[in-house]
């Protein structure tokens, strides 16, 4: 498995104001995306996740550090021939249909004739977005321009395909059918960047992730490498007994009807709950283990920050 | 291939724009206004109507030029549509290439319906075509796509007003450059003429394209007076777009 995308040791830094003041947005970022695999960028709003993606794709130019395509130096427009990306809050021009928006994209990219034809069309039906092509784009809501931008970033058939927060407009559907195109990509063969600070959508379909914190990387891997299989505590739902009867064994957390939610910390509770349960002709409705999540992670280390 | 595909877009984008017809709205006024001007003139009207009518398509067409070249890179980034075509694999001077290319053809355009229309007026008053206007309307053309580049320059690192009043300045420095020449000629050799002198050759001289006054007048222009006055165009112009590609990049798009 070859890496597709390579970032080593990029530093940047903006200067803003009239007396130019330096923030340093990237501390020395260094990962990589191995061919083939989702690979979620995760990190709260201003950790420099945006500015991670505007370096890869030459937008803005690191201090220091070097990106490597596909081998091919960023610097290089040659680079970028086998990227699709789809912005955070895509903007176009509002002036064109969703139609013609395409068709500018393919023939910038070179792609011409039945095959321009036959791509639109294909694109359009992908994102679902084939009745509403005649549209100019100014009429668009945040997810029709989301979905149609992603249209424009697979145009060009592309074999890493950086996408920078691309559920952050869509409805609870829309994001399912996003989740399931990216998913679908990889079954293509695609390698896909995708950044989010949505734990839930990296966590349900990425392969490995990187956690961006105040301009650094603070945490890579495989998610299951990331995420302990140890048990946090395990929850358990008992009924037809009162919460009183377990208050040295588990917590309570919620009552309602004859039901008891607990929260149990040590494993051989357990065994004494069930014992209890049965004994005084109880019901055990539920015990669900609970093991540790990316959200977990991710709180853990902000908080350290 | 990519150049005009930018550059189509481009017109499309700038077609839609109100402040040029508003501004085309203004130079056919003129035209009009030119004949009533005429009526008030002691002699030859028709020279009134033509000196008016070239100076307005040479004003009009300068401000179409300013104004919406100063706007042309900086709408791109601050609408943020930069982001999706630069991460294309297209250079970033193909961009300002395509985007001056695009302006250059609304401007084209926009000056060959106000010489129909004040040619129509002319043609009114005297019924007879007088092609050595054509002449006269060509450089005033050749003035405007360097116009539009002096825009582009500014445009690629300033916002739209800031760009518009440079180039109102580079505009005006432009025609009056040419009273450093009278003054170089007056003043004795020394310090203050070598000082001049470079000065002379950096300001840009508009007045080499202006040949209102012989064609409304009649005189003779030297076919190598017009060769060189292409010529400075052409340098001065290709001059303007090679320090906005260099000014544009290594721009970082925050």
């Amino acid at each position: 498995m070859g890496k597709v995308l390579e970032l080593d040791r990029v530093y940047k830094a903006y200067k803003f104001g009239f007396i130019p003041k330096k923030k340093q947005v990237l501390k020395g970022i260094s990962f990589y995306v191995n061919e083939g695999e989702i690979f979620g960028y995760l990190g709260p709003n201003g950790a420099g996740k945006t500015t991670t993606i505007k370096s890869i794709l030459n937008l803005i130019f690191p201090d220091a550090g070097r990106i490597t395509i596909f081998g091919e130096d960023s610097l290089k427009p040659r680079a970028r021939e086998k990227v699709g990306f789809l912005p955070e809050n895509p903007y176009f021009y509002d002036y064109l249909t969703g139609r013609e928006f395409l068709a500018f994209y393919a023939d910038l990219l070179g792609i011409h004739g039945q095959q321009k034809e036959e791509k639109i069309k294909y694109f359009l039906n992908l994102v679902g977005m084939e009745k509403a092509a005649d549209l100019q784009l100014r009429k668009y809501s945040r997810g029709m321009l989301q979905r149609v931008g992603l249209a424009q970033a697979l145009l060009n058939d592309p074999a890493l395909v950086i996408l920078d927060e691309p559920m952050g407009g869509l409805d609870p559907i829309g994001r399912k059918e996003f989740r399931d195109i990216i998913v679908n990509l990889k079954k293509e063969g695609k390698t896909v960047f995708l950044s989010s600070h949505i734990l839930q959508d990296i966590e349900m379909i990425c392969d490995r992730v990187a956690i961006i914190l105040a301009g650094e990387i603070v945490n890579q891997g495989y998610l299951g490498d990331l995420i302990s299989e140890k048990v946090l505590y395990t929850e358990v739902i008992v009924a037809g007994l009162p919460a009183s009867e377990f208050s040295h064994l588990g917590e309570s957390v919620s009552a309602s009807g004859n039901r008891v939610l607990l929260k149990v910390y040590e494993e051989q509770h357990i065994d004494r709950i069930i014992r209890l349960v049965q004994e005084k002709n109880g019901k055990i409705i539920s015990l669900i283990p609970r093991t540790e999540t990316l959200e977990d992670i991710f709180v853990g280390l902000v908080k350290n920050q | 291939m990519k150049v005009s595909t930018i550059a189509r877009n481009t017109f499309k984008e700038a077609k839609r724009d109100r402040v040029l017809y508003l501004l085309l709205f203004f130079a056919i006024l003129c035209f009009l206004l030119s004949r009533f001007l005429g009526l008030l003139t002691v002699g030859d009207r028709v020279k009134i109507i033509k000196d008016v009518g070239l100076a307005s398509i040479s004003l009009f067409g300068m401000l179409m030029a300013i104004l919406m070249g100063t706007g042309l890179v900086y709408k791109e980034i601050d609408k943020k549509t930069i982001f999706t075509l630069l991460a294309k694999p297209i250079h970033r001077w193909e961009f300002l290439l395509g985007k001056y290319l695009g302006l250059v053809l609304t401007i084209f355009i926009m000056t060959v319906l106000m010489s129909v229309i004040f040619l129509v007026v002319l043609f009114l008053h005297t019924f007879t075509i007088e092609w050595s206007l054509l002449i006269a309307i060509l450089y005033i053309f050749f003035e405007l796509c360097l116009m539009t580049a002096v825009a582009l320059v500014f445009s690629t690192f300033s916002t739209p007003i800031l760009a518009s009043l440079y180039s109102l300045a580079f505009y005006l420095i432009g025609h009056l450059s040419w009273s450093l020449e009278l003054l170089i000629k007056k003043i004795k050799s020394g310090g203050g003429r070598a000082i001049l002198k470079v000065l002379y050759i950096i300001l840009p001289d508009l007045e080499n394209f202006n040949f209102k006054t012989e064609v409304v007048h009649q005189l003779p222009i030297p076919t190598k007076l017009l060769g060189l006055s292409f010529a400075y165009g052409l340098v001065y112009t290709a001059f303007l777009l090679l320090l906005a590609i260099l000014i544009f990049r290594r721009r970082d798009f925050i």
